[in-house]
C-alpha cells in the first residue's frame, strides 16, 4: 500500500510538473511572438542569427540530405523491384524527401546544432548575470535575444529545407543512375512529373514550425536555466531533448492536417 | 529617492533579508557594508526588480516599485554588477556603449565610440582596450570596464556591487575618487557596497551594515569611527572574536 501510494504520487507529480512547463512554454512563447511584432525592433540581431542559424546549418543539413535521398533510393528500389515496380523510385524518392525526411531530418539535425548553442549561450548569460545587466540597460532580453533568434530560425529552416531537399533528391539521383541503372533523363523527368505543388508546400510548412520550435526550446530553457555551469549542462539537453520531441509530435499533426 | 520598508526575501528555507529598513536621499552617496553572504548584492536586484520580494515595500521617488514605470526609471540608471557581467559577444567599446547605440535615443555609432572611449579612459583603460573582447581582460580590467558601462550615460541613479574589489590600491583610488566625482558633479544618486573600508571613507555620505537579514547600524559617516555598535567595531577592526561569528 505504502509503495503504491509513493507511486501514485510520484505519478501525479510529475504530470504536474509537466503540465507547468508547457503552461510556461506556452505562455514564452506568446511573449516571444509579442515581442516580434511591437517595436523596437532589433533587425541586426535578426540578420546575425540567420547567419549563425541558417548559413552555418548548410554543411549539416546538405550532408544528411545527400546520404538520406541515397539510402532512400536504394531502399525503394529493393522495395519496388519485387512487384516490378522500380520505375517508382524517382517519385518516392523526391515525394518522401521533400513532404517528410527533409523537414524532419533537417529539423533534427538543426535541433542538435541550434537549440544546444542557443540554450549554453542564453543560459551562460543568465548564469553570469548578463541577462540581469541587459536588463538595468533598458534593454529587454526577451526582445533582443529571444524574438531575432526565434524569428530567424523560422525563416532559415524553410529556406535550409529547400535546400536540403535538392540535394536528397540529387542524392537519389545518382544512386539511381550510378548503381540501379537508371536513365538519366528518366530519372529527372519522372522526378518532376509526380510532384505536386503541395508536396513543396506542406513541407515547408513544416520546416517554419520546426524552425520556430528550434530555437523556442534554445531561448525557454537558456532564459530560464539553473544556477552554475551543471544549470547550463541540464538546460543544453533539456532544449536538444525537447526539441526533437516536439518537432516529432508537431510532424505527425501537421502530417495528419495536409493529408 | 529610494525607501525600503520591512523588506524580507528568502530563496527556499534561506533568509536572506528580514525586514530591512533603509532610505536614501537624492544625491547622497550610501555605503553598505556587512560580510560575505549577508545579502547585500540580493538586496540591490530586489530594488531594481531583479529578484522579487516576498515582503516589505519599495519606493523609488515616492512611487512603490510595482507600480513603478520601469522603463523610465532604468533609462536613468545604471549599475555595475559584482561579477563586471559584460556581454562576451561584444567588445569592450560595444559593451561601454550600449545603452547609447540602442533604443529611441541611440546615437550614431562614431560619436558613441568616442564616449565609450572616454569612459574608458576616466576608469584608467587606454583607448586600444576598447577593440578587445571582455574575456580578453584581466579580472580587475573586466570590472573597470563595467564601471565604465554604468556610467556611460551619466545616470542619475547608480549602484556600484564591489567596485575596488580585484584592484591594486592606486587603481581603488582612482574608482574611489570618480565615484565621489559623479555623486559630487553630476549630483547622482550612489549605492556602493564595498568591503574595502578606505573606499567607504572615501566616497559614503551614510553607511549601512546588514547583519543577519537586518539593517545593524546605520548613519553618518561622521559617527562612523565613533559608534559604540560592537558588531560595526568588529566590522571595522576585523576582529575574528566578537557578535559576529566567524565559523572557523
Ligand atoms: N539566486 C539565488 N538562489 C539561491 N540563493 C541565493 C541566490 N542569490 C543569492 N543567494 C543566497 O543569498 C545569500 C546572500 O547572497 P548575496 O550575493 O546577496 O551576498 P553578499 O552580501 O553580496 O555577499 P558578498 O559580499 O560575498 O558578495 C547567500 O547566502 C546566497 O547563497
Ligand atoms: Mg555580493
Amino acid at each position: 500500500m505504502k509503495v503504491f501510494n509513493k507511486l501514485l504520487r510520484s505519478i501525479g507529480s510529475s504530470v504536474l510538473a509537466f503540465c507547468s512547463s508547457v503552461g510556461r512554454i506556452v505562455i514564452f512563447a506568446l511573449n516571444a511572438i509579442l515581442h516580434l511584432v511591437r517595436p523596437p525592433f532589433y533587425g541586426r540581431e535578426v540578420l546575425s542569427q540567420l547567419m549563425q542559424i541558417g548559413f552555418y546549418s548548410l554543411p549539416v543539413v546538405g550532408l544528411t540530405a545527400l546520404f538520406t535521398g541515397a539510402a532512400l533510393a536504394l531502399q525503394i528500389y529493393s522495395g519496388g523491384v519485387r512487384f516490378s515496380a522500380e520505375s517508382v523510385v524517382p517519385s518516392i524518392v523526391a515525394i518522401g524527401m521533400v513532404r517528410e525526411l527533409g523537414p524532419v531530418l533537417g529539423g533534427l539535425m538543426v535541433a542538435g546544432r541550434v537549440s544546444s548553442s542557443i540554450a549554453a549561450e542564453l543560459g551562460t548569460m543568465r548564469v553570469t548575470e548578463q541577462l540581469d545587466a541587459l536588463v538595468t540597460l533598458s534593454t529587454d532580453p526577451m526582445k533582443y535575444l529571444v524574438a531575432p533568434r526565434v524569428l530567424a530560425a523560422t525563416i532559415a529552416m524553410p529556406i535550409l529545407v529547400a535546400v536540403g531537399d535538392t540535394i536528397g533528391i540529387l542524392g537519389g539521383y545518382l544512386v539511381g543512375t550510378g548503381r540501379l541503372g537508371f536513365n538519366s533523363n528518366n530519372y529527372l523527368q519522372n522526378t518532376v512529373d509526380f510532384m505536386e505543388l503541395e508536396d513543396i508546400t506542406s513541407g515547408l510548412a513544416k520546416a517554419a514550425v520546426f524552425g520556430f520550435i528550434i530555437a523556442l526550446m534554445g531561448c525557454y530553457h537558456g532564459y530560464n536555466s539553473g544556477r552554475g555551469a551543471q544549470g547550463v549542462g541540464k538546460a543544453t539537453i533539456n532544449a536538444v531533448v525537447s526539441a526533437s520531441v516536439m518537432i516529432l509530435a508537431a510532424n505527425y499533426v501537421l502530417t495528419e492536417a495536409f493529408f | 529617492m529610494i525607501t525600503v520598508q520591512n523588506l524580507h526575501k528568502k530563496f527556499a528555507a534561506n533568509t536572506v533579508l528580514n525586514g530591512i529598513d533603509m532610505q536614501i536621499e537624492k544625491g547622497q552617496s550610501m555605503a553598505i557594508i556587512g560580510g560575505s553572504g549577508t545579502g547585500k548584492s540580493v538586496l540591490l536586484k530586489c530594488i531594481l526588480g531583479l529578484e522579487t520580494h516576498d515582503s516589505g515595500k519599495i519606493f523609488i521617488n515616492g512611487e512603490e516599485s510595482s507600480k513603478l514605470d520601469k522603463n523610465k526609471f532604468l533609462s536613468n540608471f545604471g549599475m555595475l554588477f559584482q561579477n563586471a557581467a559584460l556581454f562576451d559577444s561584444l567588445s569592450v567599446w560595444k559593451n561601454v556603449a550600449f545603452r547609447l547605440t540602442q533604443g529611441p535615443n541611440k546615437i550614431p555609432e562614431k560619436q558613441a565610440k568616442d564616449i565609450a572611449i572616454e569612459k574608458l579612459r576616466r576608469v584608467g583603460l587606454t583607448p586600444d582596450v576598447g577593440d578587445k573582447f571582455p574575456a580578453e581582460l584581466s579580472g580587475g580590467m573586466q570590472k573597470r570596464v563595467g564601471l565604465a558601462r554604468a556610467i556611460a550615460a551619466n545616470p542619475e541613479i547608480i549602484f556600484f556591487d564591489e567596485p575596488t574589489t580585484g584592484l591594486d590600491p592606486i587603481m581603488s583610488g582612482v574608482i574611489n575618487e570618480l565615484i565621489r566625482e559623479i555623486v559630487v558633479e553630476m549630483g547622482a544618486t550612489a549605492m556602493t557596497i564595498t568591503h574595502d573600508m578606505s573606499s567607504v571613507r572615501a566616497i559614503a555620505d551614510k553607511v549601512i551594515m546588514l547583519h543577519n537579514g537586518r539593517v545593524q547600524w546605520s548613519g553618518d559617516i561622521k559617527e562612523l569611527e565613533k559608534s559604540q555598535n560592537p558588531y560595526l567595531n568588529q566590522f571595522l577592526k576585523g576582529n575574528a572574536e566578537g557578535p559576529i561569528e566567524a565559523v572557523r
